[in-house]
C-alpha cells in the first residue's frame, strides 16, 4: 500500500510532467512545479479521484503546497 | 451521419420554444440530448418522445437553473445516462416586463437568477467533466436585446449582456482546456406569441428587418448546432446573432 505522499507525488508527476525528484513537501504548486490556476483546479479535482474524497472549495484553496495536500488529505482520512 | 454523431448535450429549458427545437434539432444531428424542464413534466417528454421516433436518444430531467443543487443533480444523472458530456445549451429563460420606474425587485431578481446566474452555476457544473474530457462545447442563448437594449425589459436585458460577459470570460478561462464557449443571439424569431400580435404590429417590426421575414426557432437551432459541431473548432469567446440584419 503506497502512501499518501506517494500517490499525491504520482498525481502531480502526471498532471504537470514534473521530475519526481521536484515533488518535495515546501515545494508550490504555482511557484515552484509551474502550475497555473487552472492546473491547480484540476490537480485537486484529481486528488479527489485518486482519495475518493470531496474537497470544498475553501479547503481547497489553502491546498498550495504538495505538504498542505498530503496533510489535508492525512487529516481527512484519520 | 449526423454533424454530432456520438455527442451527448444537456439542453435547459427545452420543454418549449427555441430550447425544444434546439434539442430536437441537435438530436437529428445525432447527439444524445438531456431536455431540462423546470415546471412542464408533459411537454419536456413529449421532445423525448419525439427524439425517440427519429431513432435518437434522449430522457427528460427536471432541474431549476438556479439552484445549485437541482444543477449537480442534472450533471450526474447525464454522465450516469451517456458517460460524457460534450455539449451544455444554457438557453433556459423567463421574462418578468416591466418598465424600469415599475419594475419590482422581486421581478428583477428571478429574472436575473434564471437568465445569469442560471448560466453561471450550469456552466461551473459540467466545467469538471469538460476538462477532464480535454473538450467541451457550452453554447449559451443570450438576445439581440442584451446588446440593443429595450423599454420594459431593464432586467431581461441586463442579465443577457451579462451573458455575453461570462461568455467571453469562461472563454478565455477554458480555452487551454479545448473547451469552447459562445453565444447565439436570436433576433425576432416567431412563436406563439408573436403569432398572437395585430397585423399592424407585425408590419411595422417586419419593416425593421432588412430579410423582410421573421426568424423560426430552427434557424436558432441551426446556429447552435453548427458552433457544438467540428466545423466551429476555431471559435470561441464570440456572440453569433441570428436576426435577419435586424442589428449589426
Amino acid at each position: 500500500m503506497s502512501t499518501v505522499l506517494e500517490r499525491v507525488t504520482k498525481v502531480i508527476v502526471d498532471r504537470l510532467g514534473v521530475d519526481e525528484t521536484e515533488v518535495k513537501l515546501e515545494a508550490s504548486f504555482r511557484d515552484d512545479l509551474g502550475a497555473d490556476s487552472l492546473d491547480v483546479v484540476e490537480l485537486v479535482m484529481e486528488l479527489e479521484d485518486e482519495f475518493d474524497m470531496e474537497i470544498s472549495d475553501e479547503d481547497a484553496e489553502n491546498i498550495s503546497t504538495v505538504g498542505s495536500a498530503v496533510s489535508y488529505i492525512e487529516s481527512k482520512q484519520s | 451521419m449526423g454533424k454530432l454523431d456520438g455527442k451527448s448535450a444537456i439542453v435547459t429549458g427545452a420543454s418549449r420554444g427555441i430550447g425544444k427545437d434546439i434539442a430536437l434539432y441537435l438530436a437529428k444531428e445525432g447527439a444524445k440530448v438531456a431536455v431540462n424542464y423546470s415546471g412542464s413534466k408533459e411537454k419536456a417528454e413529449a421532445v423525448v418522445e419525439e427524439i425517440k421516433a427519429l431513432g435518437g436518444e434522449a430522457f427528460a430531467i427536471q432541474a431549476n437553473v438556479d439552484q445549485s443543487e437541482d444543477i449537480k443533480e442534472l450533471v450526474s444523472a447525464t454522465l450516469e445516462q451517456f458517460g460524457s458530456i460534450d455539449i451544455l445549451v444554457n438557453n433556459a429563460g423567463i421574462t418578468r416586463d416591466n418598465l424600469l420606474m415599475r419594475m419590482k425587485e422581486q421581478e428583477w431578481d428571478d429574472v436575473l437568477n434564471t437568465n445569469l446566474k442560471g448560466v453561471f452555476l450550469c456552466t461551473k457544473a459540467v466545467t469538471r467533466q469538460m476538462m477532464k474530457q480535454r473538450a467541451g462545447r457550452i453554447i449559451n442563448i443570450t438576445s439581440i436585446v442584451g446588446v440593443s437594449g429595450n423599454p420594459g425589459q431593464a432586467n431581461y436585458v441586463a442579465a443577457k449582456a451579462g451573458v455575453i460577459g461570462l461568455t467571453k470570460t469562461s472563454a478565455l478561462e477554458l480555452a487551454s482546456r479545448n473547451i469552447t464557449v459562445n453565444s447565439v443571439a436570436p433576433g425576432f424569431i416567431t412563436t406563439d406569441m408573436t403569432d398572437a400580435l395585430p397585423e399592424e404590429v407585425k408590419t411595422q417590426m417586419l419593416s425593421q428587418i432588412p430579410l423582410a421575414k421573421f426568424g423560426n426557432t430552427e434557424d436558432i437551432a441551426k446556429a447552435v448546432a453548427f458552433l457544438a459541431s467540428d466545423d466551429a473548432n476555431y471559435i470561441t469567446g464570440q456572440t453569433l446573432h441570428v436576426n435577419g440584419g435586424m442589428f449589426m
